[in-house]
């Protein structure tokens, strides 16, 4: 469906490409200073563009009058949401994480920390997609519903930038980031506990 | 044999008291029409039955299942006013779509549904390109490959051509002929046997 409709999943990730372009056009092209920005720089991105693609998550499926056939459904809508929260982190998180690489090096990072951005992103992506899924529930039958969206989602996304920020960061010092890792594995593993059961009760709500 | 009962429901949105103490009783092999003026609450009360609505009052027992238990949902059909269709998709593909969510086997003829409501030729035409005619149509072919016992149509007859409306009625009979159950909402007169009539 998004190969049908290409703008819904390539605008998030064009302004991720562009956004993180213009960084070294206008902060400094020198290596020192863009390599300390750069692991927040790439994450703030990242999580705006997961942002970004996340009011099209359910939105569609709502004008469209589909998500009253997934509700009337007798399989578990929970499950039927995690495979759309996994088909949206296909289609935004994925395409991030097979070009943090080069942006990365456009930032001048080092493999090394090249290497620890790549497993954060992937770690960390399909949360966000996760907390999304349940925020986007929640404002689905609102219009222009934005910032809202952003106003809620935002402050869960925080633990999530400041673990992986933190990571590439440590792994720039060659310090130890078991600690970063296994917290943002544990998020990872509550989000897929829980997101799809919140977003399953909120959009229930939502189309009461 | 299966029947539907409805008994002393209320339903209020916001501040609006829509219905309220609404009872009745509909057998397998029966259509019931639900009218009323704009606003006067029928797409509340089809929502309500499907499981989407809650509702302040009253209790609604279909046989022994539990209102949106799995074996509920397996039974019933909702077609709401809108189509239910994504434009991105082909006929064939929204048609696949919305059986596998039904639960329906996917070894179904689908070609043949789209025959029934005259759209043959558009089995691979994506459903944005199409009118609003031509939508309500492949949502409605969706008649012809339901196995569920209780439909719940809203406004099934809108945007259609006289043509269309009757091919629908005779499904309709021909649902409820089958020992099942059918509950509409219209404000057009329609020709259907077997039909009872609660005005809301």
């Amino acid at each position: 469906m998004a190969l049908r409709n290409p703008s819904s999943f390539l605008n998030p990730l064009m302004f991720f490409v562009i956004s993180i372009s213009l960084f070294p056009i206008a902060i400094s092209p020198n290596a020192e200073t863009l390599s300390t920005l750069a692991p927040g720089i790439i994450w703030v991105i990242t999580m705006l563009s997961v942002l970004l693609s996340l009011n099209t998550l359910f939105h569609y499926d709502f004008d469209n009058g589909v998500l009253e056939q997934m509700i009337m459904s007798h399989h578990s809508l929970s499950l039927i949401l995690l495979a759309k929260t996994l088909a949206h982190w296909i289609l935004s998180g994925l395409p991030i994480i097979i070009l943090s690489p080069f942006l990365g090096m456009a930032l001048f990072l080092d493999s090394q920390s090249i290497n620890i951005l790549i497993v954060t992103l992937i770690i960390a992506t399909p949360c966000l997609s996760l907390i999304g899924s349940i925020g986007a529930s929640l404002v689905v039958g609102i219009k222009n519903s934005g910032m809202l969206l952003s106003l809620l989602i935002l402050p869960l996304y925080i633990p999530i930038l400041i673990f992986s920020t933190s990571a590439v960061s440590h792994a720039q010092s060659n310090l130890a980031i078991d600690g970063q890792l296994y917290f943002l594995g544990f998020i990872l593993i509550m989000s897929l506990i829980i997101a799809p059961f919140l977003s399953a009760l909120s959009l229930k709500i939502s189309l009461d | 044999m299966s029947k539907l009962k409805v008994n002393n429901l209320s339903c209020q949105k916001g501040y609006n008291l829509l219905f309220e103490n609404l009872s009745f009783e509909i057998n397998s092999g029966e259509a019931l029409r639900v009218s009323g003026p704009n606003g006067s609450g029928k797409t509340s009360l089809l929502r309500i039955i499907a499981g989407l609505s809650s509702f302040e009052t009253g209790q609604i027992d279909y046989d022994s299942y539990k209102l949106n238990s799995e074996k509920y949902k397996l039974d019933f059909l909702y077609l709401g006013h809108l189509a239910s269709l994504s434009p991105e998709l082909t006929c064939i593909e929204n048609l696949k779509y919305s059986s596998l969510l039904e639960g329906e086997s996917i070894e179904i003829d689908y070609s043949l549904a789209l025959q029934h409501v005259g759209l043959e030729n558009y089995e691979n035409d994506l459903v944005g390109t199409l009118s609003a005619g031509q939508k309500k149509r492949i949502a409605l072919s969706l008649l012809f490959i339901s196995q569920s016992k209780v439909w719940l149509l809203d406004e099934p007859f809108s945007a259609l051509d006289s043509n269309a409306i009757r091919i629908i009625e005779k499904r309709i009979d021909e649902h409820c002929n089958n020992g099942g159950i059918c509950i509409f909402t219209t404000h057009q007169e329609c020709n259907i046997k077997n039909l009872k009539e609660i005005s809301l």
